[in-house]
Order: C-alpha cells, then sequence, then structure tokens
C-alpha cells in the first residue's frame, strides 16, 4: 500500500517537473519561462523532500523559489520590450547546441547505466539537519569556509560594482 | 500528529494500528480532517480579523466603522464575503490569461501552507516538522511569487509598480528575518516550532526576549520585519492606496480579488503565532513544568489559550500600528533595512552567541540578568500605558467638546 503512495506522488511530481521543464525551455514567452520554473523548483523540492532529505527541500525553497527566482523575475520586469521573442527567446545555434545536447545525453545514459545503484526496500524517513550542519563544521570545514569567502567576495563584488560614482564637487 | 492519529485509530476501531491494512487510509483521512480544520480556522480569522481591523480604525479615526449587519455589525465580514463571491470574475483584455488566473493560488498556497507547522498547544499542531521554522520561512516565500504574477500578467502599470515593489521589499527583508530569527534556533538548538517553545519557560523571565540586551533586540527586528514581510503599515508599499489605486490586486475582481486580502489578514496571525512561539514563550503556562502540561489535559487547554491571548496581543498591536503610523518611501524602506536592520541584527546575532557563552541560561547570573531584562522589559509596557493614560486624560475635554459625544463607550454599548 505505501509503495503504492510512494510510487504515485513520485510519478506526479517527475511529471510536473519534466511538463514544467519543457515550458521553460520551449515557451515563447520569458515571462511564462519564468514562472513555469516555479513549478520545476517545487518539483524538485518535493522529489528531495520524497527521499527524506527535508533542510534540502526547505533549502531548495528558500534559495531557489524565493530568492533566485524573484531576483531572475525582477530583471525580467525591468527589462523593456519582453514580450518580443527574437530579443527574449532567441535560440542560436542550433547544431552546435543539438551536437552538445546528444553528447550529453550519451553520456547521462551511459553513467545511470554503469553506476552500481544501490537499491533501498523502504525510506527512512529520519530527520537530516543535525547531521548536516555536525558535518559541515567537522569533515567538510574547509570547503565550507571556502565557499563562504567566496560569498562573502561576491557580495562586495557587488556593492562596488553598484556603488555610485562620487559626483564632481 | 503521527501518535495522536493512531490513539483515535486504537480508541475508534479497538484494533491495533500496526495490524490494520487501511492504516495509509486513515491516515489520509486525519490529514484531510486536518487540513480542512486549519483552513478554515485561517478563513475565519481572517474574516473576523478584517471586522475588528476596521472597527478600531474607525475609533482611532473617531468614525464608527460597521455596525449595521448583526449586533455591533459582527457579521459584516460575511456580508462583504458573500458580496465578493456574487462578483463577476473580470479579467483584463490585454492581460496575460493564465498567469493572470493562477496569481491568487500561489498567494493562497504559500500563505496557508504556513499553517501547518504552527502551533497552537502542547501536542496541538498539524505537523511537529524538523525543519519547522526553516518551513516557515521558505514556504512564505510562494506569496511574493504570486503577487510578482498577478502584478505582471495585469497589464496595469499600478500593479506592475506594486508587485516591483513587493519583490524588491520581500527580498530584502528576508534576510533580517532570517538572521533574528537564527537567534531563536540557536537558542533552542532546533529548527522544530514545538521544541523551541519547550526551550522556553512560563514565566516572562524564561522567553528568549529576555535572554539578554540582543535578544531584545533581535524581537524588534524581526517583529518590524515580518511586517515589512507580510506588506503591513508601515511597509504596505506595494498596495499604497495614495499612489498605486490598490497596488499588485489592482485588476482582480470578485473571488479572485478576495484572496489578496484575506491572505493578509490570515499572515497576521502568522506573524503572531510566529512572534509568540519564538521570542514570547508559546504555549507554555507560567509555574507548570513541562511533564505536568503532557499529562493534563486542562494544562494543554489553558496552554492554547495562552498562546492565542499572546497571539492576539501581536495583532492587535499591528493593527494599531497600521492606523497610527504612515506610510514609509521607497528609498527609506531599502535605506531601513540595508543599513540598520541587516547590520544590527547580525550584531546581536553575534552577541547572542558570547552572551550563550559567558552567562549560560541555567546559572544564577544568567537568571538575574533575565530578571533584570523583564524588569526593564515591564517598566517600559507600563510606561507605555501610562503615557497612553495621559493622552487620553488630556484629549479629553477638547474630544467631547468638538465632537459632541462621549470619548469612551464600553464595547457593548458601542454606537
Amino acid at each position: 500500500m505505501t509503495h503504492i503512495v510512494y510510487d504515485a506522488v513520485f510519478y506526479i511530481l517527475a511529471f510536473f517537473v519534466v511538463g514544467s521543464a519543457g515550458i521553460v525551455a520551449l515557451s515563447r514567452n520569458i515571462m511564462r519561462s519564468a514562472f513555469a520554473l516555479v513549478v520545476t523548483f517545487l518539483g524538485v523540492a518535493g522529489l528531495f523532500a520524497l527521499l527524506s532529505a527535508d533542510f534540502l527541500a526547505a533549502t531548495q525553497l528558500l534559495v531557489y523559489v524565493g530568492g533566485i527566482l524573484v531576483l531572475i523575475l525582477f530583471a525580467v520586469m525591468l527589462s523593456s520590450r519582453i514580450k518580443e521573442i527574437k530579443i527574449s527567446n532567441l535560440s542560436v545555434g542550433v547544431f552546435s547546441g543539438g551536437s552538445i545536447i546528444t553528447l550529453l545525453i550519451l553520456l547521462l545514459t551511459y553513467i545511470s547505466i554503469k553506476t552500481p545503484w544501490k537499491e533501498l526496500d523502504t525510506v527512512n524517513f529520519a530527520p537530516t539537519t543535525s547531521a548536516i550542519g555536525n558535518n559541515l563544521l567537522t569533515k567538510y570545514l574547509l570547503p565550507f569556509e571556502v565557499l563562504s569567502v567566496l560569498l562573502l567576495v561576491g557580495l562586495i563584488g557587488a556593492v562596488v560594482v553598484a556603488r555610485k560614482e562620487k559626483d564632481e564637487p | 500528529m503521527k501518535e495522536l492519529a493512531d490513539r483515535l485509530f486504537l480508541m475508534i476501531f479497538n484494533i491495533e494500528p500496526a495490524n490494520s491494512p487501511y492504516l495509509a487510509l486513515w491516515y489520509a483521512l486525519i490529514i484531510f480532517l486536518a487540513s480542512f480544520i486549519l483552513l478554515n480556522f485561517a478563513a475565519l480569522f481572517a474574516g473576523i480579523t478584517s471586522f475588528v481591523e476596521r472597527r478600531i480604525a474607525a475609533r482611532i479615526q473617531s468614525r464608527i466603522g460597521p455596525n449595521l449587519v448583526g449586533p455591533q455589525g459582527i457579521i459584516q465580514w460575511l456580508a462583504d464575503g458573500i458580496k465578493l463571491f456574487l462578483k463577476e470574475d473580470l479579467v483584463p483584455k490585454d492581460a496575460d490569461k493564465i498567469l493572470f488566473r493562477f496569481a491568487p493560488y500561489f498567494v493562497f498556497t504559500g500563505l496557508f501552507g504556513a499553517f501547518v507547522a504552527l502551533p497552537f498547544g502542547y501536542g496541538i499542531i498539524a505537523a511537529d516538522l524538523n525543519i519547522g521554522i526553516y518551513y516557515i520561512l521558505a514556504f512564505t516565500s510562494l506569496v511574493v511569487l504570486g503577487i510578482i504574477m498577478g502584478g505582471w500578467s495585469s497589464n496595469s502599470k499600478w500593479a506592475l509598480f506594486g508587485a516591483l515593489r513587493s519583490a524588491a521589499q520581500i527580498i530584502s527583508y528576508e534576510i533580517p528575518t532570517g538572521l533574528s530569527l537564527m537567534i531563536v534556533i540557536m537558542l533552542a538548538g532546533s529548527l522544530s516550532t514545538q521544541s523551541i517553545i519547550m526551550a522556553q519557560g512560563g514565566w516572562p523571565w524564561e522567553w528568549f526576549v529576555f535572554h539578554s540586551p540582543f535578544t531584545l533586540v533581535g524581537f524588534f527586528i524581526f517583529f518590524t520585519s515580518s511586517l515589512a514581510e507580510g506588506n503591513r503599515v508601515p511597509f504596505d508599499l506595494p498596495e499604497a492606496e495614495s499612489e498605486l489605486v490598490s497596488g499588485y490586486n489592482t485588476e482582480y475582481s470578485g473571488l479572485r480579488f478576495l484572496i489578496f486580502p484575506m491572505a493578509e489578514w490570515a499572515n497576521m496571525w502568522v506573524v503572531g503565532a510566529l512572534v509568540t512561539l519564538t521570542y514570547l514563550g508559546g504555549w507554555q503556562v507560567p509555574g507548570v513544568s513541562l511533564e505536568a502540561i503532557q499529562s493534563s489535559l486542562l494544562l494543554i487547554l489553558i496552554g492554547i489559550a495562552i498562546f492565542c491571548i499572546k497571539s492576539l496581543a501581536v495583532v492587535f498591536i499591528i493593527i494599531q500600528l497600521r492606523w497610527t503610523l504612515p506610510r514609509v518611501r521607497v528609498d527609506q524602506m531599502a535605506f531601513v533595512c540595508w543599513t540598520y536592520f541587516v547590520p544590527i541584527s547580525l550584531l546581536s546575532l553575534i552577541g547572542t552567541m558570547i552572551w550563550m557563552l559567558i552567562f549560560p541560561w541555567e546559572t544564577i547570573i544568567g537568571t538575574v540578568i533575565r530578571i533584570v531584562m523583564f524588569g526593564i522589559g515591564a517598566g517600559v509596557t507600563i510606561w507605555y500605558l501610562l503615557r497612553i493614560r495621559y493622552n487620553y486624560i488630556t484629549d479629553k475635554p477638547r474630544f467631547e467638546r468638538f465632537k459632541e459625544a462621549p470619548q469612551w463607550y464600553p464595547p457593548w454599548k458601542m454606537p
């Protein structure tokens, strides 16, 4: 019974993720693409929750939906003539893009066949937050600190770029 | 929630829950029931608050307010709701029709999803998520998407301006909100809403507000930036009536319009409950230990009452702020956030960390400091109340001369 429910939820989420990702790629209106991206992010957050990665799911929501996507929308809304497809959703390089995608698909299929996947009978829904915190501050302390320095540099860089030049006296 | 469902199952069907093949169905039913109750609570709260807010506003502005539908007008909100139900659901001709129709759903989902992790009393919570408060913070970010969607798809400059302002405002104020919540999370050592309450105590000096001067600052920053995130005065720039007609919801009508103000009023409960559970001690009963609360139904009910009273007190403060403060300008809004709130909340976060090391919670000096902090807080509150009394007394003769009506009515005799 629980297996059926679990599978059903998985396929519903996967349908939403794939479908909305298709809209993101194929829509002729960039605003609709951006809003379809919301559904993709939500679906991925749902998949995380389904894999018992609760902290990751909430982070996905907070960072991608609440932060990055709003910034994207903000930038899109500020630009004029967003309804003209030739400017906003131009597709360039059909040949090179197509060949890259073919290669990528081949690579991904190869990996998915070759990897020895571990199969679990049941998903053990356990809280992950404290484990993530402990690992970040013990085992992975150096990458964590380096990442925070990187983010700090990005922040300061943004302030420097955005700062108004002083007017001539 | 799961334990409660299991216990109910055993009580009603007299079968050990683990042995039953229909357990999944039972859980689904319980989940459905819980969501039904929560949705109705949120909707009723939003409706009744709309009426209460209008009456309070009227008193503050020396008007009467809605008083005709029912005794003292208490079913005015039902009349308004039914009226909006019957209105035509208009979609502007040049609007992006799909996005225009979808926007209210996002607002609705984002806000009512937060109710899942909000506690009401000991064990009275739809889902005691391990990441409770983080989940609320993350899920309510869907609201801003709905606002932007509605504002952009309306194809109206007022709506677009409102949506742009809202995006800038909510993105900015998410940072001080998160940082000031971090203080509480650090003190409690957990993200779950119930554990945060359990880490506090019943008496005011056992609340997190009075833990140190830094948490007091964090409390005010959290309260103010939640106002900004909920688009309440003094941060109601996205729907500034005097500038933008009605902001992002200008082009909406009927039921779709109703969703936006309803979500705003329901959000007041979310803010009140969040402030209560993080800083004001939640449902803890003074002078009673946690074990005693767990074992007694009466104490759980008292806890629910205490939680509701605290939350409603915060809601009333929000309402009074709306009718006393002017709206800030856009540049002031961004300026206050980035030059004051973010650094101050960062400082209070670091300050609380150091404080926790120097004056641990249980030691005598820590307790003394908390009691002193509570004394200061109580002193400020009493001074504030005395000030209100002073204003009231000095204004009474002037008011009664000009208005030719008594300044104060008992609530049951209001005109």
